[in-house]
Parts: C-alpha cells; structure tokens; sequence
C-alpha cells in the first residue's frame, strides 16, 4: 500500500491510499482537479502531467524516453515532469508528493 | 488483403524523405509525414499558424466555399486558449455518468434495430444515425433535431466525389443560423444558448462566433465519427477473436480504442500556413505556404510504434496524434471515446459475429498517396448473440 499525496492548482492537498494500478487512474477515480486521464494512460494525451518534489524523484524514477519526447513539447515541463498514467502504484511510492501540473 | 485492412500508403515516402507532396487548388501542400515533426510542428503555432484565411488550413482547401472562422481551430494562442476555456467544460460533459448512460442507451437502441433486421448498409443505416443521434446529447438538442441532422446524407461540406460542394456548406449554414436565432429569442440549456451567453474578453461571443464554434461542431465530429464507427464494425467481422476478447475482457476496451483511433486515424490530415521561410526534414518551405501535419502516417512510424500496421487491441503505450497534438488537440474526443467505448462493450454483450457482404472503399486522393479512410457502403450481417 501506498499513500500518495498530490498538491492541485488551487493549492489543495489531497492523500490518497492505492495498492495498486496507475496513479494516474487513483486520481481520476477520487476526483483530483487537472489530472483527466483522457487516453486512460496509454501516454497520448498528457492530462496526467504531474511535478513531483525533488525529494522524491528516488522513489518515481525520472520520465522514460516516451514520456521525456511528449513532454519535451509541453510548456510546463521541467525535469521533476512525470506523466502519472506510468507511474505503477506500489510500496516504493509510498510517502510521495506530487503537484498537480495543470 | 483483409477487407478491413487500412494499408499505410506513407511508409516510403515517410521513411526516404519525410514529407511527401500534393497540389490542392493551386495551394500546395508540404505534408509532414514523421511522429516527431509532426507533434513538433503542431506544438510550433509561431512558425506553422492555424489563424490563416478561414478554411486554408483544411486539405482540401474551402477558402472558396465558406468565410466564417471555425473556433478554436482557426486561431492560435494565446486568443485560442481564450476561446478554448469557455468551451472545454462543454467538451468534458460527456465524461459524467448520467451522458454516458444515455449514450447507451441510443446505442443499444440502434444495434436492436439492426438486428432486427439482420444485415444494414453500416455507412449510412447505422454510423451515420448513431452519430447524429448521439450529437443530440453534445448539443443538448432535441432528438428529433438529428433526423434533420441524418438527411443530409454522409458530407456535410463534399459532395460524393472530390468536388467541394458550396449548396450543402449552404444547408449547413442555413440550418445554424436559423437555430442561432431561435435560441436569442427563445434561451435553453442547448449549447447555442450556452455559447450566446458565454463571456469572452469582457464581452458576449458575437453570433458569428457563435457560428464558427457550432459548424466546427457540427463538421468536425461527422465523418471522423462515422469512420471509426464503420471500420471498428468491419474490424471486428474479420476479426472474431477479438469480439470475443472484449466480451471477456472488458477492461481492455479504453485501450482499444485509442489503439482504433491509432490505427484508422479517422482524419487524415490538417494544414497550417507557414510563417517565415524555414525547413522540414531539410526541405525548404517558403513563408505564406501550406503545410500539412499527416496524423494518419505519423500513427504508423516505426520508430515509435512497434507493429505499426496491426491493431493490438491492448497496446499499452501508444503515443498516438490521431485525435491530434498539442493546443488544438481533438475538443470531440471524450465524446468519440465515450461513444466508441460503449458501441465496442455493446457490440461485444449482443452480436456474435458479423458478415461482410459487398462494399465500396473510400479512397483519398492525396495526389502522391492514395488512402482509404473507410466505406462509401458496406453491407454488414449483424448475427444475436443467443444467451
Ligand atoms: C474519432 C473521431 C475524431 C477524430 C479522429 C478527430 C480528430 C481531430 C484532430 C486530429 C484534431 C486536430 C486538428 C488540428 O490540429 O488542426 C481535431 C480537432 C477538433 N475536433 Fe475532432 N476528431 C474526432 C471527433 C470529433 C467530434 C465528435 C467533435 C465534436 C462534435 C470534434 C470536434 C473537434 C474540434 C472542435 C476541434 C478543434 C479543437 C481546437 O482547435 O482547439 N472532433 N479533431
Ligand atoms: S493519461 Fe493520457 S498520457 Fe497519461
């Protein structure tokens, strides 16, 4: 189990418990504000970009080279990006924080 | 070759060169043919605009045909995302449940239709009404508004044939503007009346922007949709094995469909005007020429897609631009997907198999390329599934 914490646009933070599926599709289904999901997290749509804290980039990884191409043309990119449809709930992501992009 | 195949007409040209080349009306067009330039180049509005002479940016070009601006399609940021806001939260509508179920429930309708009677022209006795009743929830119009809607027949703006026809755009704008007024005199929750009462910059939107949004509506969301619907059936009759595997795996159908939407790329292709004189893939294009982004051939690059040219009906990554790329990504596509998703589950829970009986391609002529986009007919035997 994991709790993952996400900080939206109009600075509400939100933890949430999963164990397992995307964080992606564990933000979709509690409602949290700018992360749609709209491909359902085959990495095509890019509504599920999140920044995730610094501290925690040990835990998510960084972005894979799809991720990196699609995001290379979002403005609001930097390199604690990550598209949160490919960020596979487990134990390791427990504890982290990520704000919402849009 | 399967008769629902969609060969991929790009591959040479895409793997040479890059860009192919086809004469429109005098206005040329460079088309863009790899996954990278092509999302690059919808991200990059300063050098490749969509904000040109309205209808330049469509292929083939309807400057001659119409003078109203589609919005958001025919303007660029930062005024686009203006416009954009007041009509997303319209867009996203059919995301809540109570849209979905009535969605269903229009879909279960027309496939007990069509099992009744056993084998439907799929083009223009099935996609064309599903897509046109299903319109009326979009609009939040009456449902009678979509036999009007079915009457004129697969092209909203073409005629059958190549010709582009200025008497049916006519209908079409008749028919908008006419419901612009009833809604000024007479406001409800339909979208006309929504958009009339919408602030944009301080101000109202005008009646002519009102009519740039509803006829974008109104023709960006017919032959895509009827396309996907007719090749998604036509798929599956040569494909039994994977109307089995919906019905027992119905958790893979979101994919599914964004693997459809890669795959049949329900739009070939659109342009943007160039800016300033630059080059693609080491090809010089000149500032006030046409460009084309090819989604349709971007969908099948190798270099991003392994096994470009079959459905694998659960791909898991699949960045594909078939609903487009970046700001002007497709404002239609939580409806196309709703609407896609549950004809794929519906179609799984009541047909056991469908027959394929004579057809007629349709076949784009982009000049250098011909692509078949789907069906001018296909008569297709739809057999029940017996519980
Ligand atoms: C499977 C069906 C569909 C496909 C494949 C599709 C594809 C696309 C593509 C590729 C674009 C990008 C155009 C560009 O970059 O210039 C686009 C834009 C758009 N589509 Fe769709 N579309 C579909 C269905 C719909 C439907 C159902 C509607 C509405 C009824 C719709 C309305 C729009 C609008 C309004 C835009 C312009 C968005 C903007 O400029 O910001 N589309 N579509
Ligand atoms: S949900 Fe579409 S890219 Fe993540």
């Amino acid at each position: 189990m994991a709790k993952i914490t996400f900080i939206t646009s109009a600075n509400e933070t939100i933890t949430l418990e999963g164990t397992e599926g995307s964080v992606m599709a564990l933000a979709v289904e509690n409602g949290v504000r700018g992360i749609d999901g709209d491909c359902g997290g085959v990495c095509s749509c890019a509504t599920c970009h999140v920044h995730v804290a610094p501290d925690d980039m040990d835990k998510t990884g960084v972005a894979s080279e799809i991720e990196s191409d699609m995001l290379e043309l979002d403005d609001n990119a930097d390199e604690y990006s990550r598209l949160c449809c490919q960020l596979e709930i487990s134990d390791a992501l427990d504890g982290v924080v990520l704000t919402v992009a849009k | 070759m399967k008769k629902s195949e969609l060969p991929d007409p790009f591959e040479k040209a895409r793997s040479a060169k890059g860009y192919g080349e086809m004469n429109d009306q005098n206005d040329p067009v460079t088309m863009l043919l790899r996954h990278k330039d092509v999302r690059k180049s919808a991200h990059n509005w300063k050098t490749f605009t969509s904000a040109a002479i309205p209808g330049r940016i469509v292929v083939p070009s309807e400057v001659n045909i119409r003078d109203t601006r589609q919005i958001p399609f025919e303007v660029d940021p930062p005024v686009h995302g203006a416009y954009r806001a007041i009509v997303e939260p319209w867009f996203k509508r059919p995301l809540q449940p109570d849209y979905q179920k009535k969605l269903a429930s229009q879909i279960s309708a027309i496939i007990d239709e069509t099992l009744e009677k056993g084998v439907v022209e799929v083009v223009n006795d099935f996609a064309l009404p599903l897509q046109s009743r299903a319109l009326t929830l979009l609009l939040n119009t009456p449902f009678h508004e979509s036999k009007t809607w079915i009457s004129w027949g697969t092209h909203v703006f073409r005629s059958e044939g190549e010709a582009l026809d200025g008497d049916k755009a006519n209908i079409l704008y008749d028919y908008i503007d006419a419901q612009i007024d009833r809604a000024i005199k007479n406001p409800g929750e339909d979208m006309y009346s929504v958009l009339l009462s919408s602030e944009f910059e301080g101000r109202k939107l005008t009646k002519e922007e009102v009519k740039g949004v509803m006829v974008l509506t109104f023709a960006g969301g017919r032959d895509t949709v009827i396309n996907a619907v007719t090749n998604a059936i036509a798929y599956l009759a040569e494909h039994p094995e994977s109307l089995e595997r919906l019905r027992n795996e119905p958790e893979i159908t979101g994919k599914t469909v964004e693997e459809m939407i890669r795959y049949f790329s329900p739009l070939t292709h659109m342009g943007r005007v160039v800016t300033e004189d630059t080059h693609v893939c080491e090809h010089a294009v000149k500032v006030d020429s046409r460009i084309s982004l090819c989604w349709a051939s971007a969908n099948r690059d190798a270099s991003v897609f392994e096994n470009p040219n079959e459905i694998v009906l659960d791909r898991k990554i699949n960045p594909h631009v078939g609903f487009g790329f970046s700001h002007h990504n497709c404002l239609g596509a939580s409806h196309a997907r709703q609407l896609m998703k549950i004809l794929l589950n519906t179609l799984a829970g009541k047909v056991a198999s469908f027959e394929i009986q004579d057809y007629q391609e349709n076949i784009e002529d982009l000049n250098e390329f011909q692509r078949k986009v789907g069906y001018n007919h296909i008569n297709v035997k739809f057999n029940p599934l017996n519980k």
